[in-house]
Parts: C-alpha cells; structure tokens; sequence
C-alpha cells in the first residue's frame, strides 16, 4: 500500500449562502489517474481552484507529499510539484510554444533571478523545453507564437508547459475541452503515456475519455462526493446513474 | 524576420543621428544644438528607464518623475554641500557633500532605487488603474515634501555653482557633458537588452502578459516586477542627476506630475517596448519644442494633438510606423 | 487653542471635502459606466471656474455665471467624450491616460488662448460675503457655509438620481454588465454622452464655486484633480459611496494637518523648524493615509468588482 500523493481532507468552501464545497475528502494515489465528474455547476472548478490555491477554503486542508499546504500560495504550490492546466488555455500570448515552455523550465531550476545571459540559445533551457513538446507532439510548432496555434495545439502547449515542472501531481481542467475527435484522442493518448510518471486528478466531461483513462472515479453533485470508486463501481452505480447520468 | 532586420538597422540609424547632430554642431560652432542634444540624451534615458516598467513590464507607472527628481535632488543637495563646504549629514553617520561625479551619480541611482522600493512594495500590491494613480500620488508626495521643506530653498529650488569632476574629464565642456550622456544613455540601453533577454527578462515579460500563467508555474510575479521597478527608477534616478548637471539648478519642478506624464510620452511616441524608443520619443518631443516654440508659444497645443492623434491612429509609435510590428520569439 | 478655532477647522475640512466629493463623484461615476480613466477632469473643472468668472464678471451675477459655468462644463464634456473619449473605452488604460493627457496639455493652452494668460478673479455673491458667528465666539464665511450645502445637495441629487429613476437604472445596469444595457433597449452611445456630461457639469460646479475662493487660472484643475484621484483610490475606484467617505477623510486629514501639526511639532521643536517640518508633514499626510488605506485593502474601503 503507498501512501497517497494529494490528499483532501474535509474541504469547505461557501459563497453566501451556497455551499460549493461541501466537506470533500479524496486522495490521488501514485502513478494513477483519478477523475472527478459531475454535472455543470457541481462544484469541479472551485475545488480545483482549492487544491491549486486560488481559493481559500472556508475548512479543511490540502495535504501534499505529507506536507499541509491549505495555507501555501499558488506559485509555492507549483513549486512543491504540483502542476495544472487551465479548462480555458491561460498562456503568454507574445511568445512562442517554446518560450513558453522555456520558462517553466527556468522556474524548475530556480533560476528566475538571474539577468545578464540571454535566454536565446541558452541549451539548459532549450534541450528540456523540445523534450516536453516531443512529449506533447508539439515540436514541429516550436517557433510559432502561440496566437497561430490551433485550439488543440494550445491544450497541448498547456501540458508541455505543466510537465517542464516535473510535478509529482497534475491538475487536469477539462483537458479535452473543445477538442475534436482526433485530437481529443491523441489527448488520451498522451494522459496514458505520462500515467506511469505522473499521478494526476483529472476533471473532465468527456465520458469516454474518463472510462479509458482513470483507475479511480469520484462523482460530485452540489459541492458533496456522492459515490467514490473504480470505473466498473461508478458505472453500477444506482446513486450515481440517478444523480448524474439522468438514467 | 525581416521587420527585425529592419528594426535593428533603425536603431542603429537612431543612435548615429544622436551622434551626429551635436559633431555638426561642435564643427558649426553652435553649442545651443550640442546643450539641446545633451537634454535629448539624458530625457531618452529616463525614457529608457521607464521603458524596462512600462514597455517590458507592464507597469503603467505615472510617477518616474518622482525618480528623476529624487535623483536629481540627490545629486543637487551633496554638490551643493560641496560647494558650501558644509556636511550633509551628521548623525548617525556623517557624510559630506561631494563634487565627485561617480559619487553623485551613486548617490542618485541609491536614492532612486531606494524610495522605488517602498513605493513599489506598496503600489504593487495593487494593479490597473489603482497603480497608475498610487504611483502618481506617491509622486506628488514627493513633490510636495520638496516644495515644503525650507531647507533646501523649496520651490524657489537650488543654484548649483559647481560642475561635478569625473577623472580625466573636463564636464564643463559641453561636448565631453553630451559624450558622458550618450555613453550612459547606450549603457542604459545595451543592460536593459541583456536584462529583457535573460531569464528574469523572459518572467517579467511573461508577468505582463499573463500573471496567472506565471504564478501556476511557480514563480511569484510580486519579486519579479519588484525587482524591475527598482531597476527602472534607478535608470530614471540616473538621468535625473545627468539632468541637474546640465542645468546647473534643482528645483521641484523635476517632480513633477507633468514631467512624469512627459517621459511617458517619450516612451509612447517612440513605441512602447522598443529599446530604442525613447530616443526618438525624447528627440520628437524636443524638436517640436523647438521648432513650433520658436513661431508660437502654444507649442504644447500642438504637442497635444500629435500626441493625442498618436494614441487614437497609430498605435506603436514612430518605431512601430516604420519597423512594423514588434517581435514575437 | 480654542473650541471655536478646531470648530472653524473641522468646517473647513467639510468644506474641503464636498468640494472634493462633487469633483471625483464624476471621476468615479465615468470609471465605474464607462471604465474610463479621465485626466482631464480637472480640466473640465478649470472650464466651469472660467464660464463662471468670466459670464459673472460680463453681467454682474454670480448666479448667471454659475449656470454658465455648468452648461459650458457639460457641453465640453459631451464634445471631448463624442470626439475623443468615445474611442478610448476599449483601449488600455495607458493609451487612456496619455490620451487624455494630451486633452489637458489642449485645453490648457486652449483656455490661455480664449481668455488670455492672466488670471480672472470672482467675487463671492454680494449677498453671501458675510460670516456666521460660530457658537464659542468668532465667525465663519457664509459662502463656505453655502459651498458646503451645495456639496451636500449635490451628494443627495446623485444618489436620488442612481436610486430611484430611469437614468440611474441603467447607470447601475451598465457597472454591472454592458450588454444588459443593450438588452435593456437602451442606446449606449447616448447614455455614455449623458454619463460623461453630468461628471462634466459637476467638475464644472466644483471649478466654479471654489473659483470665488482663489485665483481662476490655467492649470488649476491639475491639483485639485490628483487630490481626485486620491479621495476615489481610497474609497474604491467606480464607488460614489466611497468617493463620499474618501473626499471626507481626505478633507479632514489634509485641513486638520495643515493646522495642527505644526503645532505638534512645535512641542519637540523650535518654532521656524517646526513650521517647515509641520508644513511638510501636513501635505504628505494623505498621501500617507492614501498608502496605510491601500496597504489594508488594495482595492480601497468599498471595492468594486470590475
């Protein structure tokens, strides 16, 4: 038995008088995928927004890698390992896939504070950088500004960019959102490749991708976990078909 | 590729004209030009040291003025000591005036720097349109402390009798002044390209574009565009002090809110983001005083207009009209 | 120290602090609808001073010259927003404030050309040059008493005309959500031209009205315009109710500091010494207070979610 990566204890999160969060409790465990669903307005984004740390929760804690780190900020976070992407792709616009790329390496190394040598053909950055687009499938786009990418290239660049950190964990938004048949699919097949690597929580609507990728499947509805289990559990699910998959 | 073949060619026309126009003058016999190209030089570099803020950063700062006074006072108050003979300081430490212009140069970069520190500790925490009009306000702070405090004669301002000694280097002589200018004036510009192009350049680039991007992978934007502002109004403290030397006299009016509105025209008319910017916005801005202030006295309505017609119709500034649009890498 | 001389003092700061309030209640009014940042606000102040002095001095009434001053305020105000202002709600704020810039360095020049390089002067309506007594013994000017009336009404008109008509409904639809003004049926163009005219016209009754206190000169909105900007940064930019709050702090601080510090001071220092420093002290106290304000809360005392 391993211990978990990520662990949620009791989350709580309220606006006035709604509860969006409402006492959630999951782990993510070594090289594993876990996906969280739920209908629209479950409450999936404002618990992603905990765990990253844009939001405070109002109770509970985020434990990662036995450490507590309810009250870390958003960058400290990213640098314990835990990497995310955007549901709505959040990159610098003016520089290229790589650059992007290029400074999360940097982050990585700590190195953000230096200032005289010039980033431009700087091979500690470069050679890291190609490698997570080739992960990707993205280095043949490399030098283009990000503002010619195709939606689908630009989820892509998402994930190059969070696996430059190295993260332990990844925090997936909606990973497949707006992609196409072909590229959803070359999507899944990235997320399986990296699965041994990386462990990660996965949001996302696209049932299908769901089912293919995750060994662990936790359903929430108004802010609360109402079923938590293996893929074949979640489908048998009474609760869960009620609630959700309106059968 | 092409634009950015041509933008490098630009530059280095830009910067051989600023050469050029003060040698004609100097073999011309007219030093008025050479004072004027001196004045171009010193306010392109406050330009240039805004430009690391505004163009690289993202920081709308509306209070470099405050830098360039702060600079410019620093300078001013120890050459003034000098000249009195008197100490400027007794206690905790004492420091004397001085008239060495290394010293007085260091004094202003520190003095700038410094009071840039607090200013951005407290004005960074805000953003948008509250940071332009705190760093405006911190600005007028300044300004109004210069204005009331008798002892260095308030608004009336200070007579400097002295020229500063740089080794080897007669300051006096208005050529040598303009060569010292020019000299820092690249300086400014040959660090602020080193600065934009290293690591930490491509994290305050990416601040300004997308905050949330950097702090999701782990680098908080806060030290980042910190670090720069200082590195900005040190810059702007610079030309400060360069400014008080040529004009022989500190006065509040260095502080003041139109001056900080000024050195963003020079930024703005140059193109926002083009190192060599500020030298064509600073140069403009001069020769319209120059030119239309020598038929009309309403020069500044004029001003007015360009720069209003500027901002509406051709956003990128003159560098931008003629090398197209700014790179991407 | 007498209780008549901090009464004295604690009107003035009132007065002071209307004043400021009828200036960036247009300032915060044009940012909160339109998103605008207007440098030339204080401009528009400098127009209504000099309509008033000049239309007063040309018939002889105040009164006259003040409706002058406000009706020549709002038409520049609807002028520079439907040639200027119009195309500047969706750049940047930098293009915003250099744009607007420019408008100052215009008008500045502007009004020396119309009215000449010399100041005007305004006298205090005949009727209204007297003073009050104040209880505790000493006077106190009535036309400030009036000013002070004026702000307050003016604060009262403001928060009739959001709360309970038409216009302000679709004033408050339009912080909240552009679109729903479309929805609403309304067209926005000539909402924005009346938004940016009343902020106009009250700059315009500020100008006026302090213009029988002091000199009407080119350049003398800038001040009075940064004070603004002060007053709404410490009350939530886009918020009258903390535009109201900030004008009254910041006229308190700056009026109460300009008289007792010096004397607090005066305790530890000699007296020349402790003028100058007092004097110093005095106007960077609410820049002071404007830096402890944001420190606590970087979006001010009543933040407005943009």
């Amino acid at each position: 038995m391993t211990e978990p990566l990520l662990v949620l204890d009791g989350l709580q999160k309220s606006f006035g008088a709604l509860r969006a969060t409402d006492d959630v409790s999951l782990d993510v465990a070594p090289a594993s995928i876990h996906a969280l669903i739920g209908p629209n307005g479950a409450g999936k984004s404002t618990l992603i927004a905990q765990i990253a740390g844009t939001l405070k929760p109002n109770a509970g804690s985020v434990r990662f890698l036995d450490k507590d780190i309810t009250g870390h900020s958003v960058p400290k976070r990213a640098q314990l390992g835990l990497g995310r992407t955007f549901q709505v792709s959040s990159l610098a616009m003016a520089f290229s896939a790589l650059r992007n790329v290029m400074l999360a390496v940097q982050a990585r190394q700590h190195s953000t504070f230096r200032f005289w040598r010039p980033v431009r053909g700087d091979r500690s950055l470069i050679e890291p950088a190609m490698a997570q687009l080739e992960r990707v499938g993205l280095a043949e786009r490399a030098h283009l500004p990000v503002t010619a990418l195709s939606h689908g290239e630009r989820r892509q660049l998402e994930l190059a960019v969070a696996l430059a950190l190295e993260p332990k964990v990844l925090l997936l938004d909606e990973p497949m959102a707006g992609l196409g048949g072909e590229d959803s699919q070359r999507m899944t097949e990235v997320l399986i490749s990296l699965r041994q690597d990386v462990a990660m929580l996965l949001v996302e609507h696209d049932m299908d991708a769901v089912f293919r990728l995750a060994d662990r499947i936790s359903v929430l509805v108004y802010g609360r976990v109402i079923a938590s289990g293996s893929v074949a559990d979640i489908r048998a699910s009474q609760e869960v078909r009620d609630a959700y998959l309106g059968e | 590729m092409l634009e950015m073949r041509n933008e490098t060619y630009l530059n280095v026309g830009i910067a051989l004209l600023l050469l050029a126009v003060p040698l004609g003058a100097w073999v011309m016999d007219e030093s008025y030009y050479i004072t004027v190209a001196s004045r171009v030089a010193i306010l392109a570099l406050a330009g240039v040291g805004l430009n690391l803020a505004l163009g690289f950063g993202g920081m709308v700062s509306f209070g470099h003025a405050a830098f360039f006074g702060l600079g410019g006072y620093a300078a001013g108050v120890l050459s003034h000591h000098a000249f009195e003979g008197s100490v400027f300081l007794n206690w905790p430490v004492t420091i004397d005036g001085s008239d060495a212009t290394l010293t007085l140069w260091f004094a202003a970069i520190l003095l700038s720097g410094a009071v840039a520190a607090i200013i951005g500790m407290i004005s960074l925490r805000t953003s948008g349109v509250y940071f332009i009009m705190i760093t405006l306000a911190f600005a007028q702070m300044i300004y109004y402390l210069a204005i009331s405090l008798p002892t260095y004669n308030g608004e009336d301002g200070l007579p400097l009798y002295l020229r500063s000694s740089l080794p080897g280097l007669d300051m006096s002589d208005d050529l040598t002044f303009f060569f010292v200018c020019y000299a820092l004036l690249l300086l400014a510009i040959f660090l602020s390209v080193r600065i934009v192009g290293s690591r930490f350049g491509a994290a305050l680039e990416c601040a300004r574009q997308n905050e949330t991007r950097l702090s999701a992978i782990g680098i908080a934007p806060y030290p980042v565009k910190l670090t720069a502002f200082v590195f900005s109004a040190m810059i702007t403290g610079l030309a400060g002090a360069l400014f008080v030397e040529l004009n022989g006299f500190v006065s509040p009016s260095i502080l003041s809110w139109h001056l900080s509105g000024e050195i963003m025209i020079f930024v703005i008319l140059g193109g926002v983001g083009r190192f060599y910017g500020p030298i064509v916005g600073a140069a403009l801005f001069i020769v319209l005083e120059t030119v239309i202030g020598g038929y009309t006295e309403r020069w500044q309505l004029f001003l007015g207009i360009i720069l209003l017609g500027v901002v509406l119709f051709a956003r990128g500034g003159v560098i931008g009209l003629l090398a197209g649009k700014a790179r991407h890498d | 120290m007498s209780a008549a001389f901090i009464f004295e003092q604690l009107l003035n700061s009132l007065q002071l602090g209307v004043m400021l309030f009828v200036m960036a209640a247009g300032l915060t009014l044009v940012f909160g609808v339109m998103g605008l940042i207007n440098l030339a606000h204080g401009s528009l102040y400098m127009v209504g001073a000099f309509f008033c002095a000049w239309v007063a001095g040309e018939t002889g009434s105040f009164w006259v010259g003040l409706g002058a001053g406000l009706v020549a305020a709002a038409a520049a105000g609807a002028v520079i927003e439907m040639l200027v202002m119009r195309r500047l709600y969706d750049r940047d704020h930098l293009d915003q404030v250099l744009a607007t810039f420019s408008l100052i360095l215009i008008f500045n020049e502007g009004t020396r050309w119309v009215f000449g390089a010399q100041p005007l002067y305004l006298d205090i309506p005949a009727g209204l040059a007297t003073s009050v007594p104040l209880p505790g013994g000493g006077g106190y000017p009535l036309y400030r008493l009036v000013i002070i009336g004026f702000g307050i009404a003016t604060a009262v008109g403001l928060y009739l005309l959001i709360s309970r008509t038409r216009l302000g409904m679709q004033i408050r639809a339009g912080e909240s959500d552009r679109e729903m003004i479309g929805a609403l049926g309304v067209d926005i163009n000539t909402l924005y031209t009346l938004v940016f005219a009343i902020g106009a016209m009250l700059a315009g009754l500020a100008g006026a009205l302090v213009g029988a206190l002091q000199s009407v000169e080119v350049g003398m909105g800038e001040p009075v315009l940064i004070l603004a900007f002060v007053v709404i940064v410490i009350g939530g930019i886009g918020s009258i109710k903390g535009a109201l709050i900030g004008a009254i702090l910041v006229g308190l601080v700056d009026t109460l500091g300009r008289a007792f510090l010096h004397k607090l001071f005066a305790l530890a220092l000699p007296p020349a010494e402790a003028n100058g420093y007092g004097a110093a002290m005095a106007s960077m106290a609410i820049y002071l207070l404007m830096a402890i304000v944001l420190a606590w809360r970087p979006k001010g005392l009543f933040p407005v979610n943009a």
